[in-house]
Protein backbone atom coordinates (compact mmCIF):
# COMPACT_ATOMS: atom_id res chain seq x y z
CA UNK A 1 0.00 0.00 0.00
CA UNK A 2 2.85 2.56 1.27
CA UNK A 3 5.33 1.25 -1.65
CA UNK A 4 2.37 2.15 -4.14
CA UNK A 5 1.96 5.81 -2.55
CA UNK A 6 5.47 6.31 -3.16
CA UNK A 7 6.47 4.78 -6.58
CA UNK A 8 3.15 5.40 -8.53
CA UNK A 9 2.88 8.64 -6.99
CA UNK A 10 5.48 10.31 -4.95
CA UNK A 11 3.18 11.09 -1.90
CA UNK A 12 5.31 9.91 1.10
CA UNK A 13 9.19 10.52 0.36
CA UNK A 14 9.61 14.35 1.73
CA UNK A 15 5.96 14.96 2.85
CA UNK A 16 4.06 15.63 6.13
CA UNK A 17 1.91 12.22 6.44
CA UNK A 18 -0.92 11.44 8.69
CA UNK A 19 -2.16 8.18 9.35
CA UNK A 20 -5.38 8.29 10.84
CA UNK A 21 -6.69 5.58 13.73
CA UNK A 22 -2.69 4.50 13.29
CA UNK A 23 -3.20 1.84 15.85
CA UNK A 24 0.20 0.37 16.61
CA UNK A 25 1.66 2.60 13.95
CA UNK A 26 2.02 0.34 10.80
CA UNK A 27 1.36 2.83 7.84
CA UNK A 28 2.79 5.17 9.88
CA UNK A 29 5.99 3.97 10.29
CA UNK A 30 6.01 2.25 7.07
CA UNK A 31 5.49 6.08 5.79
CA UNK A 32 8.75 7.14 7.62
CA UNK A 33 10.80 4.21 6.46
CA UNK A 34 9.90 5.25 2.57
CA UNK A 35 11.21 8.28 3.53
CA UNK A 36 8.44 10.97 5.22
CA UNK A 37 9.93 13.97 6.40
CA UNK A 38 6.91 14.10 9.20
CA UNK A 39 4.79 11.50 10.52
CA UNK A 40 1.55 12.12 12.84
CA UNK A 41 0.04 9.26 14.04
CA UNK A 42 -3.67 9.68 15.75
CA UNK A 43 -5.50 7.02 17.33
CA UNK A 44 -8.36 7.14 20.03
CA UNK A 45 -6.35 4.03 21.99
CA UNK A 46 -3.88 4.74 24.17
CA UNK A 47 -2.23 1.55 24.29
CA UNK A 48 -2.18 1.79 20.60
CA UNK A 49 -0.61 4.74 20.76
CA UNK A 50 2.31 3.74 23.25
CA UNK A 51 2.98 0.84 21.45
CA UNK A 52 3.13 2.55 17.92
CA UNK A 53 5.60 4.68 20.11
CA UNK A 54 7.81 1.62 20.98
CA UNK A 55 7.25 -0.20 17.51
CA UNK A 56 9.18 3.40 16.22
CA UNK A 57 11.69 4.07 18.88
CA UNK A 58 12.65 -0.50 17.74
CA UNK A 59 13.33 0.51 14.24
CA UNK A 60 14.99 3.82 15.57
CA UNK A 61 12.45 6.46 13.72
CA UNK A 62 10.30 9.16 15.48
CA UNK A 63 6.67 9.51 14.73
CA UNK A 64 4.71 12.05 16.30
CA UNK A 65 1.33 11.24 17.90
CA UNK A 66 -1.54 12.49 19.07
CA UNK A 67 -4.54 10.81 21.61
CA UNK A 68 -7.33 11.86 19.93
CA UNK A 69 -10.88 10.62 18.42
CA UNK A 70 -10.62 11.24 14.62
CA UNK A 71 -14.19 12.69 14.92
CA UNK A 72 -12.96 15.37 16.72
CA UNK A 73 -9.56 16.49 15.57
CA UNK A 74 -9.18 20.17 14.64
CA UNK A 75 -6.53 21.32 13.12
CA UNK A 76 -5.71 25.62 12.58
CA UNK A 77 -8.04 27.10 10.08
CA UNK A 78 -4.99 27.62 7.55
CA UNK A 79 -5.92 31.33 6.45
CA UNK A 80 -3.62 34.41 7.43
CA UNK A 81 -4.79 37.56 7.22
CA UNK A 82 -2.44 39.64 5.66
CA UNK A 83 -2.70 42.92 7.02
CA UNK A 84 -0.55 45.05 4.76
CA UNK A 85 -2.53 44.91 1.84
CA UNK A 86 -6.08 46.89 0.99
CA UNK A 87 -8.86 45.47 1.14
CA UNK A 88 -7.58 42.96 3.72
CA UNK A 89 -7.02 39.80 1.91
CA UNK A 90 -7.55 36.31 3.88
CA UNK A 91 -4.73 34.44 1.69
CA UNK A 92 -5.22 30.25 2.00
CA UNK A 93 -1.73 29.12 3.09
CA UNK A 94 -2.25 25.65 2.02
CA UNK A 95 -3.03 22.79 4.23
CA UNK A 96 -0.09 21.28 6.59
CA UNK A 97 -0.13 17.65 6.10
CA UNK A 98 0.12 16.24 2.63
CA UNK A 99 -1.13 13.21 2.00
CA UNK A 100 -3.24 11.17 5.00
CA UNK A 101 -2.80 7.25 5.26
CA UNK A 102 -5.23 5.21 7.24
CA UNK A 103 -6.78 1.67 7.55
CA UNK A 104 -10.50 2.99 8.94
CA UNK A 105 -13.25 0.78 10.95
CA UNK A 106 -14.89 -0.61 8.32
CA UNK A 107 -17.98 0.34 10.12
CA UNK A 108 -19.44 -2.90 10.30
CA UNK A 109 -20.45 -2.23 13.58
CA UNK A 110 -21.04 1.39 13.91
CA UNK A 111 -22.29 2.24 10.53
CA UNK A 112 -20.07 4.48 8.63
CA UNK A 113 -17.36 5.28 10.76
CA UNK A 114 -14.98 4.16 7.31
CA UNK A 115 -16.76 7.42 6.14
CA UNK A 116 -16.08 9.68 9.31
CA UNK A 117 -12.66 8.71 8.86
CA UNK A 118 -12.83 9.83 5.05
CA UNK A 119 -14.30 13.20 5.57
CA UNK A 120 -11.95 14.15 8.23
CA UNK A 121 -9.10 12.86 6.08
CA UNK A 122 -10.23 14.77 2.97
CA UNK A 123 -10.06 18.29 4.76
CA UNK A 124 -6.68 17.89 5.77
CA UNK A 125 -4.90 16.51 3.28
CA UNK A 126 -3.33 18.53 0.29
CA UNK A 127 -2.56 16.01 -1.57
CA UNK A 128 -3.41 12.59 -1.61
CA UNK A 129 -5.48 10.42 0.81
CA UNK A 130 -4.85 6.60 0.92
CA UNK A 131 -7.45 4.40 2.38
CA UNK A 132 -8.98 0.74 2.97
CA UNK A 133 -12.81 0.00 2.09
CA UNK A 134 -14.97 -2.65 2.02
CA UNK A 135 -15.33 -3.95 -1.92
CA UNK A 136 -19.04 -4.26 -0.51
CA UNK A 137 -19.36 -0.83 -0.26
CA UNK A 138 -17.14 0.34 -2.92
CA UNK A 139 -20.61 2.57 -5.64
CA UNK A 140 -21.14 4.39 -1.90
CA UNK A 141 -17.65 5.17 -1.01
CA UNK A 142 -17.20 6.92 -5.05
CA UNK A 143 -20.33 8.62 -4.74
CA UNK A 144 -19.70 10.18 -1.45
CA UNK A 145 -16.35 11.19 -1.50
CA UNK A 146 -17.09 12.62 -4.84
CA UNK A 147 -20.44 14.21 -4.13
CA UNK A 148 -20.69 14.98 -0.94
CA UNK A 149 -17.05 15.10 0.43
CA UNK A 150 -15.73 17.26 -2.60
CA UNK A 151 -13.14 14.68 -3.70
CA UNK A 152 -11.35 15.74 -6.86
CA UNK A 153 -10.82 12.42 -7.96
CA UNK A 154 -11.66 8.76 -6.04
CA UNK A 155 -9.70 5.40 -7.94
CA UNK A 156 -9.71 2.34 -6.52
CA UNK A 157 -5.98 1.04 -7.13
CA UNK A 158 -5.87 -2.81 -6.41
CA UNK A 159 -8.36 -5.19 -4.42
CA UNK A 160 -7.04 -6.91 -1.35
CA UNK A 161 -8.25 -9.98 0.55
CA UNK A 162 -8.41 -9.74 4.24
CA UNK A 163 -8.78 -12.44 6.99
CA UNK A 164 -10.44 -11.39 9.86
CA UNK A 165 -9.77 -13.92 12.76
CA UNK A 166 -12.72 -13.65 15.58
CA UNK A 167 -11.05 -10.74 18.24
CA UNK A 168 -14.14 -9.97 19.99
CA UNK A 169 -17.13 -10.71 21.56
CA UNK A 170 -19.63 -9.18 18.85
CA UNK A 171 -17.69 -11.31 16.03
CA UNK A 172 -20.39 -13.94 15.25
CA UNK A 173 -18.11 -16.13 13.15
CA UNK A 174 -15.13 -17.60 13.91
CA UNK A 175 -13.15 -16.45 10.89
CA UNK A 176 -14.14 -14.19 8.00
CA UNK A 177 -12.49 -13.39 4.41
CA UNK A 178 -13.71 -10.24 3.27
CA UNK A 179 -12.67 -8.40 -0.22
CA UNK A 180 -11.23 -4.69 0.40
CA UNK A 181 -10.38 -1.69 -1.96
CA UNK A 182 -6.86 0.18 -1.77
CA UNK A 183 -8.67 3.83 -2.44
CA UNK A 184 -6.60 7.00 -3.37
CA UNK A 185 -8.41 10.02 -3.11
CA UNK A 186 -7.50 13.45 -4.13
CA UNK A 187 -8.99 16.40 -2.15
CA UNK B 1 5.41 16.31 20.70
CA UNK B 2 7.30 18.74 18.43
CA UNK B 3 6.61 22.20 17.61
CA UNK B 4 5.45 21.35 13.96
CA UNK B 5 2.35 19.38 16.19
CA UNK B 6 1.77 22.53 17.81
CA UNK B 7 1.37 24.49 15.19
CA UNK B 8 -1.29 22.42 13.66
CA UNK B 9 -3.14 21.60 16.64
CA UNK B 10 -6.22 23.88 17.87
CA UNK B 11 -8.60 23.50 20.55
CA UNK B 12 -11.28 21.09 19.56
CA UNK B 13 -14.14 22.15 21.74
CA UNK B 14 -17.21 22.27 20.92
CA UNK B 15 -18.08 26.04 20.96
CA UNK B 16 -14.81 27.54 20.61
CA UNK B 17 -13.90 29.58 17.75
CA UNK B 18 -10.35 30.75 18.76
CA UNK B 19 -9.01 27.79 19.75
CA UNK B 20 -5.22 28.25 17.82
CA UNK B 21 -2.52 28.89 19.70
CA UNK B 22 -2.61 26.70 22.46
CA UNK B 23 -0.59 27.81 25.11
CA UNK B 24 2.09 25.41 25.92
CA UNK B 25 3.11 24.39 29.42
CA UNK B 26 7.04 22.77 29.49
CA UNK B 27 7.28 20.61 32.67
CA UNK B 28 10.01 18.49 30.99
CA UNK B 29 11.62 18.03 27.43
CA UNK B 30 14.28 17.06 25.33
CA UNK B 31 15.97 17.33 21.98
CA UNK B 32 16.87 15.32 19.72
CA UNK B 33 18.98 15.80 16.82
CA UNK B 34 17.89 15.24 13.27
CA UNK B 35 19.12 15.62 9.44
CA UNK B 36 18.17 19.04 8.34
CA UNK B 37 16.03 19.29 4.89
CA UNK B 38 16.44 22.54 3.22
CA UNK B 39 13.70 22.28 0.36
CA UNK B 40 11.38 20.88 3.32
CA UNK B 41 11.87 23.59 5.80
CA UNK B 42 10.80 26.09 2.38
CA UNK B 43 8.09 24.48 1.75
CA UNK B 44 6.33 24.40 5.37
CA UNK B 45 7.64 27.33 6.01
CA UNK B 46 4.84 30.06 4.47
CA UNK B 47 2.00 27.54 6.20
CA UNK B 48 3.74 27.75 9.75
CA UNK B 49 2.08 30.36 11.86
CA UNK B 50 5.24 31.85 12.97
CA UNK B 51 3.89 33.95 16.34
CA UNK B 52 2.89 30.75 17.78
CA UNK B 53 6.03 29.10 16.91
CA UNK B 54 8.45 31.68 18.67
CA UNK B 55 6.08 31.57 21.73
CA UNK B 56 6.28 27.69 21.94
CA UNK B 57 9.49 28.23 21.25
CA UNK B 58 10.18 30.64 24.38
CA UNK B 59 8.24 28.27 26.19
CA UNK B 60 10.81 25.78 25.79
CA UNK B 61 13.54 27.92 26.72
CA UNK B 62 14.86 28.75 23.36
CA UNK B 63 14.89 32.16 22.21
CA UNK B 64 16.55 32.38 19.27
CA UNK B 65 13.84 32.78 16.50
CA UNK B 66 13.29 36.25 15.64
CA UNK B 67 9.80 37.70 16.45
CA UNK B 68 9.41 38.32 13.16
CA UNK B 69 10.19 36.16 9.69
CA UNK B 70 9.92 36.56 5.68
CA UNK B 71 10.92 34.45 3.11
CA UNK B 72 14.31 35.80 1.78
CA UNK B 73 15.41 34.63 5.45
CA UNK B 74 15.60 31.19 4.65
CA UNK B 75 18.68 31.93 2.42
CA UNK B 76 20.79 32.38 5.30
CA UNK B 77 21.98 28.84 6.47
CA UNK B 78 22.20 30.36 9.94
CA UNK B 79 17.97 30.58 10.19
CA UNK B 80 17.12 27.76 8.49
CA UNK B 81 19.59 26.01 11.44
CA UNK B 82 17.77 27.62 14.51
CA UNK B 83 13.64 27.58 12.27
CA UNK B 84 14.57 23.45 12.04
CA UNK B 85 16.10 22.93 15.23
CA UNK B 86 13.00 24.61 17.01
CA UNK B 87 10.29 22.90 14.49
CA UNK B 88 11.56 19.80 14.94
CA UNK B 89 14.17 18.93 17.46
CA UNK B 90 12.54 20.50 20.44
CA UNK B 91 10.27 17.81 22.15
CA UNK B 92 8.08 18.63 24.83
CA UNK B 93 7.61 15.18 27.43
CA UNK B 94 5.34 16.21 29.59
CA UNK B 95 3.09 19.35 30.06
CA UNK B 96 -0.02 20.46 28.95
CA UNK B 97 -1.75 22.37 25.92
CA UNK B 98 -4.00 25.18 27.35
CA UNK B 99 -7.11 26.38 25.57
CA UNK B 100 -7.00 30.33 24.81
CA UNK B 101 -10.46 30.51 24.93
CA UNK B 102 -11.75 28.32 28.15
CA UNK B 103 -8.17 27.41 29.87
CA UNK B 104 -9.00 23.77 29.50
CA UNK B 105 -6.15 21.87 29.96
CA UNK B 106 -4.89 18.63 27.45
CA UNK B 107 -2.16 17.05 29.51
CA UNK B 108 1.00 16.03 27.31
CA UNK B 109 2.18 12.61 29.06
CA UNK B 110 5.31 10.78 27.55
CA UNK B 111 5.89 12.97 24.86
CA UNK B 112 1.63 12.83 23.21
CA UNK B 113 -0.70 15.40 23.88
CA UNK B 114 -4.46 14.31 25.10
CA UNK B 115 -6.82 15.93 23.27
CA UNK B 116 -9.45 13.19 24.18
CA UNK B 117 -12.73 15.31 24.78
CA UNK B 118 -15.15 15.07 27.68
CA UNK B 119 -19.11 14.16 26.52
CA UNK B 120 -20.18 17.23 27.36
CA UNK B 121 -17.16 18.91 25.46
CA UNK B 122 -18.74 17.06 21.41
Amino acid sequence: MMFQAQNSFGDISGKVVADFGCGCGTLGVASALLGAEYVVGIDIDSQALETASLNASDLELDINLIWCDIKNLKWRVNVKFELFLYPMYLIDVGKMVDTVVMNPPFGTRKKGSDMDFLVAALKVASQAVYSLHKTSTRDHVKRTALRDFNAKSADVLCELRFDVPQMYKFHKKKEVDIAVDLWRFVP
Amino acid sequence: MRLLTHNMLSSNIKGVTNGFPLRLQVEKSVEKEVDLNPDFLKNIFPKIEWKALVDASHALGYPELPDDAEPSMLDSHDFLKKFHHALLELHVEEGALICPETGRNFPINKGIPNMLLHEDEV
